[in-house]
């Protein structure tokens, strides 16, 4: 009779434990970023192998990235940024992102499950998030900053722009090489077979559409056809 | 069965979830429709008003009419039908001197004088002859020229020569063939316009002449060519014809040979404007292919281009083998005194008003027939602040002059080129009260309150006129005046940031310290 009593308890308390340990496992996977950053070879290895990477920390720092990106347009100093803010859309500036970054993640999956990659396509997905996080923690600061420089320090901003990105390219090269165990060369030829990869995932994706399309205006003009016929 | 219950739970959620994000995926694409209907214009080129300016965007922004019709020269006005009759047909240049304007009647071989007295356009004389040892008429003459002492040039094509003759028709010169060996002597000698400088050189701009404009001294003698058009050729095209094509293909294909000028027009300072028409439209963006140029004495392109887009006209256009369609193609061009440049394109028949550095004050005018409108459009030229435009087909004259808001700019305009910038603001001020979306108001406006230590407004105005490099300057000052102000605050600020972590370092220490103490005594105690 105890038992039945103390189960709802229990219950709440083990899931109130639970919550618990999956939030230390996210800040210490958030936290974990910047390791990865900094230590690119030994923090990719262990980024899904320790487990040291959690899915829902990916997912903030993509999230980050997409705001990140929004903000730059928006909030930047308009000596630095050309940007006509009475035509963005923030939605599709965001899925201009978020959608090739998907493709390109599936694209290098395909591929290099065919030759022996070690990554699992949510492996992928995470490392490449963790490379995002130097575009972040450069870029978000820097809109701030933009707007406490003049026209003639320009070269400040684009600098830092510019690490921002190769430091992220940087891990991303380093992150693939060590989620599927290759070789830099390897890498390096999986990058390109990645690009033309995904360049097929869309094309695939064009016909498709042009041909449901196609086939919905077939069942339409029928339709019509049979009506006006009926009529 | 608990698990196979679970399980429909959550492929109920998949389903609830996949759901949502299509419904997001329909509100994204409705909203991208949105965005894209605040654009201004379809990108045709003709959806416009009959004024606009182009804003920083490249979106066309209405604007109040700068210029009003004034009246309308034709043949009834001119009163040439009780004159033997012959109207004015296919007439293809204009010149004014003063308050004269010629126009060339080229067909009926003529030029007709009329003078500007008194609000009125009056026939003064027809020229139809030049009076040498024996007189001789023109044949086809297809541009004139008056000096300040009223000697006129007729560019006389069917005769194949340029004609030099003072006020009384009377012959003083004439500019024919050049013997010289850069000429080709097989080819005809065909002067189609014509500028004189200041010091009596002759400019003719000839047909089939593509080695730019036929200089001669004021005596008569051939001196050479000046502002040849540069030949490009890119790499690939190269390539591709000189290994690639067969010699057939090759011989039909356009040669690489420059282009030619459309029309020329020599300012008070003694440079010259051209205009060419002949250019590939993907070119004028990146300013390649230079449609309207200042030539130097070296003949070296020294046009100001200090705008975002180069002067090319209209910016949007749609392709299609319409005439009507494809970018502007300046037919003519007239230059204020105070480097303020009209250009007049036939395709459009539109009119295209750039300031000294290139910056688009105004454009208006259409295709039509009615009154305003062009058909075709073919030469320009200012009397004045008034804009006159010759239509060849309509075979008329039509005057503008500046309506208030257009005086106003130029008003403005002038008093900041004197450097009057305070005085020029409150002449902005009027013009952005007639249009606010004009930013060379807000950044005349910004300059003057600038120069009045406002650093704050005039960022604000220069932010609305886009002035990056003015921004730039105001806002250092701005800041340096920021910093100064609040130079206390910053230390204590500063102070805050590097103090608190030392002290609280400090305590911890001591603290672990004290700990640490204790615990040694503990250890001895023991």
């Amino acid at each position: 009779m105890s038992t039945t009593k103390s189960k709802p308890v229990s219950d709440a308390s083990s899931r109130a434990a639970a919550r618990k340990a999956w939030w230390d496992r996210y800040v210490h996977a958030l936290k974990y970023s910047l390791h990865v950053i900094t230590h690119p070879f030994d923090g990719f290895w262990d980024l899904t192998r320790e487990g040291h990477g959690t899915l829902a920390a990916a997912n903030t720092f993509m999230l980050l990235f997409l705001l990140t990106r929004v903000l730059k347009l928006m909030y930047t100093s308009f000596q630095f940024v050309d940007v006509a803010v009475q035509h963005i859309n923030v939605f599709q500036q965001m899925g201009s992102l978020l959608l090739p970054f998907l493709i390109l993640c599936l694209a290098n999956w395909a591929m290099t499950t065919l030759f022996d990659g070690k990554g699992r396509f949510i492996d992928i997905y995470i490392a490449m998030c963790y490379a995002l996080v130097p575009y972040i923690l450069i870029q978000l600061p820097m809109v701030l900053v933009s707007n406490m420089l003049t026209f003639e320090e320009a070269s400040i901003h684009t600098v830092l722009l510019t690490v921002s990105v190769i430091w992220c390219a940087f891990l991303a090269f380093v992150g693939l090489m060590q989620i599927h165990d290759y070789s830099p060369g390897k890498t390096l030829i999986f990058v390109v077979v990645t690009v033309v990869g995904a360049a097929v995932i869309i094309f695939l994706i064009l016909v498709f559409f042009s041909l449901l399309s196609d086939a919905l205006g077939f069942f339409v003009s029928l339709y019509r056809e049979m009506a006006f016929r009926l009529n | 069965m608990r698990r196979e219950k679970r399980e429909e739970g959550t492929t109920v959620k998949a389903v609830t979830r996949v759901m949502a994000i299509l419904f997001i995926l329909c509100f994204l694409t409705t909203s991208t429709a949105l965005a894209e209907d605040s654009f201004n214009l379809n990108k045709d080129g003709y959806s416009t008003s009959y004024t606009y300016t182009y804003d920083y965007w490249g979106d066309v922004q209405e604007s109040p009419d700068a210029y009003r019709i004034k009246t309308v020269i034709d043949t009834v006005s001119l009163g040439l039908e009780n004159m033997g009759g012959v109207k004015l047909t296919k007439p293809q240049s204009l010149y004014v001197r003063g308050h004269d304007l010629y126009i060339v009647d080229t067909p009926n071989n003529r030029i007709l004088q009329v003078a500007y007295r008194d609000l009125q356009y009056t026939l003064v004389r027809v020229i139809s002859e030049v009076k040498g040892a024996e007189t001789a008429t023109f044949n086809s003459p297809y541009d004139v020229f008056v000096d300040p002492e009223n000697n006129i040039y007729v560019a006389d094509y069917g005769n194949h020569r340029v004609v030099m003759m003072d006020e009384d028709l009377n012959l003083i010169r004439e500019y024919v063939k050049p013997t010289d060996a850069t000429f080709d002597q097989g080819q005809d000698y065909l002067p189609k316009k014509i500028t004189v400088d200041v010091a009596g050189r002759v400019y003719v701009l000839a047909t089939n002449v593509n080695k730019g404009l036929i200089k001669y001294e004021a005596n008569g003698t051939f001196v050479g060519f000046i502002g040849a058009n540069p030949v490009r050729v890119s790499m690939g095209e190269y390539i591709w014809k000189r290994y690639f094509q067969t010699k057939e293909q090759r011989a039909q294909s356009t040669a690489f040979v420059p282009t030619e000028y459309e029309n020329i027009y020599i300012d008070d300072k003694g440079f010259i404007y051209a205009t060419t028409t002949t250019f590939s439209e993907y070119d004028l963006k990146s300013d390649v292919a230079k449609p309207i140029r200042r030539l130097n004495g070296l003949g070296n392109d020294i046009l100001i281009k200090n705008d975002t887009y180069p002067p090319i006209g209209d910016l949007w256009w749609a392709e299609g083998d319409s005439s009507y369609y494809g970018p502007s193609r300046m037919t003519d061009i007239t230059v204020f005194e105070d480097d303020i440049y009209v250009v007049l394109d036939r395709i459009r028949g539109r009119l295209f008003g750039y300031d000294s550095q290139g910056v688009m004050l105004w454009a208006f005018g259409t295709r039509g027939s009615t009154t305003g409108a062009f058909v075709r459009s073919v030469a320009l030229e200012h009397m004045d602040r008034d804009l006159l435009v010759l239509d060849e087909v309509k075979g008329s004259v039509t005057v503008f002059t500046p309506t208030e808001y257009g005086n106003t700019i130029y008003e403005a305009y002038r008093k900041y080129n004197d450097g009057d910038y305070a005085q020029s603001a409150e002449v902005w001020k009027d013009v952005l009260r007639m249009n606010a979306n004009y930013p060379l108001a807000f950044r005349g406006i910004g300059l003057a309150v600038m120069r009045e230590n406002r650093f704050q407004e005039a960022m604000e105005y220069f932010k609305m006129a886009h002035d990056r490099e003015s921004y730039g300057r105001a806002f250092k000052l701005y800041r340096k005046d920021w910093i100064e102000k609040n130079v206390w605050w910053l230390v204590l600020v500063l102070a805050a940031v590097l103090i608190i972590p030392l002290a609280i370092g400090r305590v911890k220490k001591m603290k672990w310290e004290v700990i640490m103490h204790e615990h040694n005594k503990v250890k001895a105690g023991v």
